[in-house]
């Protein structure tokens, strides 16, 4: 049971945060890992908040609730910080991952106080260089939290991702480079 | 060698159906279960399995399509979710009354109103009356072993009853965890062909669905009812079948360190692996506590269950939908009923929890663990009909 990394996401509809958990879990699986990857339902609509979750471990997880205290949180959206409370639970010992152009010393007092580690990355810019859509950030975010949490070996992860990215879009091939980029710079430019 | 995977509950029921290949599938997609049909529809316009889809108009037409096809020799499948199962009512009668064996996936949803599409055990325990065989799935891995394991179930001679596999919608319908699939060889090998005795277009001419009179009516109600009595030796070979295949071994319940549980909480479907886990920690503080996991829910194995909770002194049944008896819900009533004829019965209490997609969390079963303990104090069971993360009680 210690050996489970609990990771939750905070974004808002049509922001492909439960789109970034699904390839975690997908990432994690390759590695050999027991995953789950769910986003919590409700009625949801482009813009609204929205929370999707992962569950990493060594055996198998009987589990089936929502993460409640997550070792790490990832917020998509910077401006849910005024909306929800996303450091509730985080362990102290853990970290969140904000998408902001401020520094993690600027953006540390939104964040109610939280005692832990705060890193912030700029994934929107990232992801309007890269893919040329700032909503789109959700990969870069994926490659930041694989960098801070090391749940997964990275250059393993690359290559898991890589092949996952080769399936959904055997339709769109240009796709797969633009992302796999974005990916990367997520890894490196995460700043704490 | 199995194949290591990881899919949602969805999926694996999609996959399951894909290995299948069904002669006819009818569906009509509700939320949370529309993937499943969407999955399916893909692998036909692909030629991956050589199915007769029917996109029909309603939940209605499609158990009607499929009574239709069964009844004319053709294996068929549906899946469906909440109020589509409660369109489907009246044609779940009809199956099973004229021992049709179709299978369906219920991906559990609260029934409206006021609409909900988060999950319950509503739609499936309101069918709990209906002729069908109902199995219950923990996770993505059960549903796809049982939905394997209810075509076999259902189509045996000695059943021949409809069989409902029923998962969480969402929690586990839409959840990404590892699972082992059975090669589609393997699979093909452990359904078999259906070759039913006799059907509409076998040459033979014979009617299905005609009037059902006084005479005989009565007669066919009991033959259904004996089938079902029946069934209880057919699930466990079957079981026993599929768990030399797969080493997945599988019983009628599964009793999660109950041998010397004082204290139990039966329970079904997704929220059984949180109380396992929650049974685990207290375990680990040398508390005797257990879980009593449901996996077939008709036929009630109403003897077994006696059985494995004579020992336990205090039970808590938890119930994922009401039946609104103002005496507990659907589970409880059986499981209760099942151990009056006990020397001696453990004290009992009934928990609804997790209505319309309410998060059960481990605290939940912690409480529930807890209020064991208060009765086994007492020695009393004191109020039944309890409630556990809801707001205001």
């Amino acid at each position: 049971m210690s050996s489970m990394v609990e990771i939750r996401w905070h974004g808002r509809g049509g922001q492909g945060a439960k789109t970034a958990s699904l390839l975690l879990a997908d990432a994690a699986f390759d590695s050999g890992k027991y995953v789950q990857g769910f986003p919590e339902y409700g009625p949801e609509r482009m813009g609204a908040p929205i929370t999707a979750y992962n569950r990493i471990s060594d055996e198998r997880s009987s589990l089936h609730s929502n993460i409640y205290e997550p070792d790490y949180v990832v917020v998509v959206d910077v401006t849910l910080l005024d909306a929800v409370s996303v450091t509730s639970g985080l362990k102290k010992e853990g970290a969140i991952i904000v998408n902001t152009k401020k520094s993690p010393e600027e953006i540390k007092p939104q964040l109610e106080g939280y005692e832990g580690k705060v890193y912030t990355i700029d994934a929107s810019s990232i992801a309007e260089a890269e893919l040329g859509n700032r909503s789109l950030s959700n990969t870069s975010m994926l490659g930041a939290i694989v960098k801070v949490s090391g749940v997964l070996p990275e250059a393993k992860f690359m290559e898991d991702v890589l092949s996952s990215l080769k399936q959904k879009f055997a339709s769109k091939p240009h796709v797969i480079e633009k992302n796999m980029k974005a990916l990367e710079r997520g890894m490196k430019e995460v700043k704490v | 060698m199995a194949i290591r995977e990881r899919l949602s509950g969805n999926e694996a029921i999609a996959t399951a159906l894909k290995q299948v290949n069904p002669d006819v599938v009818a569906a009509y997609p509700i939320t949370p279960s529309t993937e499943v049909v969407h999955y399916f529809s893909q692998y036909v316009a692909d030629g991956q399995v050589n199915t007769e889809f029917v996109a029909v108009e309603s939940e209605h037409s499609a158990m009607s399509a499929c009574i239709g096809a069964q009844a004319a020799g053709a294996r068929s499948a549906t899946i469906t979710s909440a109020c589509g199962l409660a369109l489907m009512w009246e044609l779940l009668y009809v199956a099973s009354g004229h021992r049709l064996p179709v299978t369906l996936a219920v991906i559990n949803r609260a029934l409206s109103g006021p609409i909900n599409i988060n999950n319950d055990h509503s739609d499936s325990m309101g069918a709990r009356d209906s002729g069908w065989i109902q199995l219950y799935s923990e996770n993505n891995q059960e549903a796809y072993d049982n939905y394997l394991m209810s075509l076999r179930i259902a189509e045996h001679p000695d059943v021949l009853l409809p069989a409902m596999t029923c998962q969480d919608g969402f929690i586990t319908s839409h959840a990404i965890e590892n699972i082992e699939l059975l090669e589609t060889d393997k699979v093909q090998k452990f359904v078999g062909g259906y070759k039913p005795e006799r059907h509409l277009i076998d040459g033979k001419p014979m009617s299905v669905g005609p009037y059902d009179t006084v005479q005989f009516y009565f007669e066919h109600q009991y033959q259904r009812a004996q089938a079902m009595i029946g069934a209880k030796k057919v699930i466990l070979d079957v079981f026993k079948e599929f768990g030399d295949l797969t080493g997945r071994k599988y019983g009628l319940f599964e009793e999660y360190k109950m041998e010397d549980a004082e204290r139990a909480i039966v329970v079904l479907n997704s929220s059984a692996g949180t109380a396992k886990y929650v049974c685990d920690k207290l375990r680990a503080n040398g508390e005797k506590v257990g879980v009593l996991k449901l996996r077939v829910f008709r036929p009630f194995p109403a003897e077994e269950i006696a059985k494995a909770l004579s020992h336990v002194k205090a039970v808590a049944v938890m119930d994922k939908a009401d039946s609104f008896s103002a005496f507990g819900g659907p589970v409880f009533a059986d499981i209760r009923n099942a151990c009056y004829d006990l020397e001696k019965r453990p004290l009992m209490i009934n928990y609804i929890y997790g209505l319309g997609g309410r998060d059960v969390p481990v605290e939940n079963f912690e409480t529930v663990y807890a209020a064991l303990s208060e009765v086994i104090k007492t020695g009393k069971a004191g109020n039944l009909y309890r409630h556990v993360g809801v707001r205001g009680v």
